[in-house]
């Protein structure tokens, strides 16, 4: 079983970056479920969603406490939580940020960043206040993670992304391309 | 074909491969995304149905009772406060034998205001008369809200059913379930025929009349046969889904429970989380097993006993609390075994209230209490996971 952790903010879609990597996981082969920290959503608050990737059919129904990766959307959340927390130990964080892994200081864990926001901004993704880096960062966690394979990770953009498909689907493939492993 | 959905939405894709038309309902966190996804499926021109945006659940669940006495499969979905509201029209849907099939999002009741799950809402409805299903999965939800429909409708029962997902766990999870066939749903179903009086302006007749003292007690005791004649009529519908589907439903579902010295009975999702703890006690080579309840209206007396009989301890797990006695799962429990020379100890464990998360350490203090239960006396009702020093104090009691 292989569990993952998104942190986003609310309006930034880490609830759909988290279905559709279940939904790419399946297309794989896999078993999955995703599902939102059960909150009550307010545009801009901390939010945190979750994917389960397994072999076999997951019974499991509690809230992932230790994952093997997290997704951070927003660099900014960074000051306000600790993305690392129950993060299992060299588990892997992938970041939406300009920096280099190194840059962050982070140890025990292994770290890939991509500059998401910048990548949505040129695939016109959302607006300058607002950028849609839910399927960019997608992009990262396959490069990153590797379980799940960015062909099934672009079918499943194209098939579930609310809008601008195709430009979310160049996105996430952009940004396979130009994530950073810090290992 | 798989499909990754939602919970709500695999009531919503039961109602559309039922061809359920009329579909009258309020929007409620968390079942919202059902009306939302029907209308949906109607705009789309996917489902032809009439979509009754009404001004409550009680209107709701009042329309529902209008057009499934016309003589149309009606179908509408509610969670806690909304339930609630529909409380007193309940018992009118059931008293008048209509088959209305109504999902539930199960979530806790206010006050504290709280979105999330427990079973409290249905189980405040127990004696409403409707049948009560609870899902363990999406895929469950997705079943047992069609095979509904076929039981419901069945001459023998005329009943209304609810199916229960739980609050976020299910409603808002998404994960892969088999999405039958139209055309295999057509063949299961068959088209829709009301088995009883219908409101037809060209045959008057009156539905839900005045029923004086010489005539009420046997509507009641109709009801009673019913619900009786239900457990026949589920177990037929559950095995001709089997043969039809080849996926496997009982009232009851035990596993794990040939030598087993201890057994949990649950409901719902945290069935999956039992599962999983039960293969980490087996593996340690610890004697438990589970008995989840699919569905607890009618209340599957007979397989329970049969389940249960050879326990030592049986673990009552649930979701709900009736204050001043127990759960209720527990004290229905604990009365099917009454008059039986042979009982195990029951032992009732109060879990998951209000959304509090369910898991394997929960399951672990549930089972100490059990394991101690095996040799020495415990307390009969036992909160789990509750900050009971904060409380007593509060209370004045410290």
């Amino acid at each position: 079983m292989y569990e993952v952790r998104f942190h986003g903010r609310g309006g930034q879609g880490a609830v759909t970056a988290a279905n559709i990597l279940a939904i790419a996981a399946v297309k794989q082969g896999f078993y999955s479920q995703s599902f939102p920290y059960f909150g009550v959503e307010r545009r801009g608050a901390p939010v945190q969603a979750f994917t389960r990737i397994d072999d076999k059919r997951i019974d499991l129904r509690m809230n992932v406490y230790e994952p093997d990766a997290v997704v951070v959307l927003d660099p900014t959340l960074m000051s306000v939580i600790d993305v690392t927390q129950g993060l299992k130990e060299g588990g892997i964080i992938i970041i939406n940020t300009a920096k280099k892994p190194e840059e962050l200081g982070f140890s025990g864990y292994k770290v890939a960043t991509v500059n998401a926001t910048e990548i949505a901004l040129e695939h016109r993704l959302g607006s300058q206040a607002a950028p849609i880096v839910n399927t960019a960062i997608l992009g990262a966690y396959s490069k990153a993670v590797g379980n799940v394979k960015i062909e099934h990770v672009l079918e499943a953009i194209r098939e579930n992304a609310p809008a601008k498909k195709e430009e979310n689907a160049k996105a996430a493939e952009a940004a396979y391309e130009k994530t950073v492993l810090g290992w | 074909m798989k499909a990754m959905i939602r919970g709500n939405e695999s009531i919503a894709y039961a109602f559309k491969l039922a061809r359920v038309q009329v579909v009258p309902a309020y929007p409620i966190t968390p079942s919202t995304l059902v009306p939302e996804k029907i209308s949906e499926f109607i705009a789309n021109g996917e489902m032809k149905a009439e979509f009754v945006p009404v001004e409550s659940e009680h209107s709701a669940i009042s329309a529902a009772i209008g057009a499934s006495a016309r003589g149309v499969r009606v179908g509408t979905a509610t969670a806690s406060q909304g339930l609630a509201l529909m409380h007193e029209v309940l018992f009118i849907a059931s008293g008048m034998r209509l088959p209305i099939v109504m999902g539930i999002g199960n979530r806790a009741l206010s006050a504290p205001i709280n979105i999330w799950c427990d079973h409290q809402d249905s189980m405040a409805e127990r004696d409403s008369g409707w049948m009560q299903f609870y899902s363990e999965n999406n895929q469950e939800g997705l079943d047992l809200g069609i095979m509904a429909f076929k039981i419901a409708e069945d001459k023998r029962v005329l009943l209304p059913a609810m199916v229960g997902l739980d609050a976020f766990v299910l409603t808002h999870t998404v994960e892969p379930v088999d999405m039958p066939e139209q055309s295999e749903v057509d063949d299961f179903l068959g088209e829709f025929k009301p088995n009883y009086v219908t409101l037809d302006p060209n045959k008057p007749a009156t539905l839900g009349s005045f029923g004086f003292p010489e005539h009420y007690t046997e509507f009641r005791f109709a009801q009673w046969v019913a619900m009786e004649q239900a457990k026949k009529v589920i177990d037929e519908v559950f095995e001709e889904f089997e043969k039809k589907f080849g996926r496997k439903y009982r009232k009851v579902m035990p596993e794990y429970t040939e030598d087993a010295d201890i057994i949990f009975v649950t409901m719902g999702s945290m069935s999956g989380t039992m599962r999983e703890y039960i293969k980490k006690l087996r593996a340690q080579g610890k004697k438990v097993g589970m008995v989840k309840i699919t569905v607890f209206r009618p209340f599957p007396k007979e397989e329970l006993i049969e389940a249960l009989q050879n326990a030592k301890v049986v673990a009552v797990v649930e979701r709900n609390i009736s204050m001043g006695f127990a759960g209720a799962v527990y004290g229905e429990l604990a009365a099917t075994f009454a008059n039986k020379s042979k009982k195990p100890k029951f032992v009732d464990f109060i879990v998951g209230l209000g959304g509090r998360d369910i898991t394997f350490n929960t399951l672990e203090s549930v089972y100490k209490v059990a394991e101690k239960a095996l040799t020495q006396d415990v307390d009969d009702v036992n909160w789990i996971d509750v900050n009971k020093e904060a409380v007593y104090k509060s209370e004045g009691l410290q």
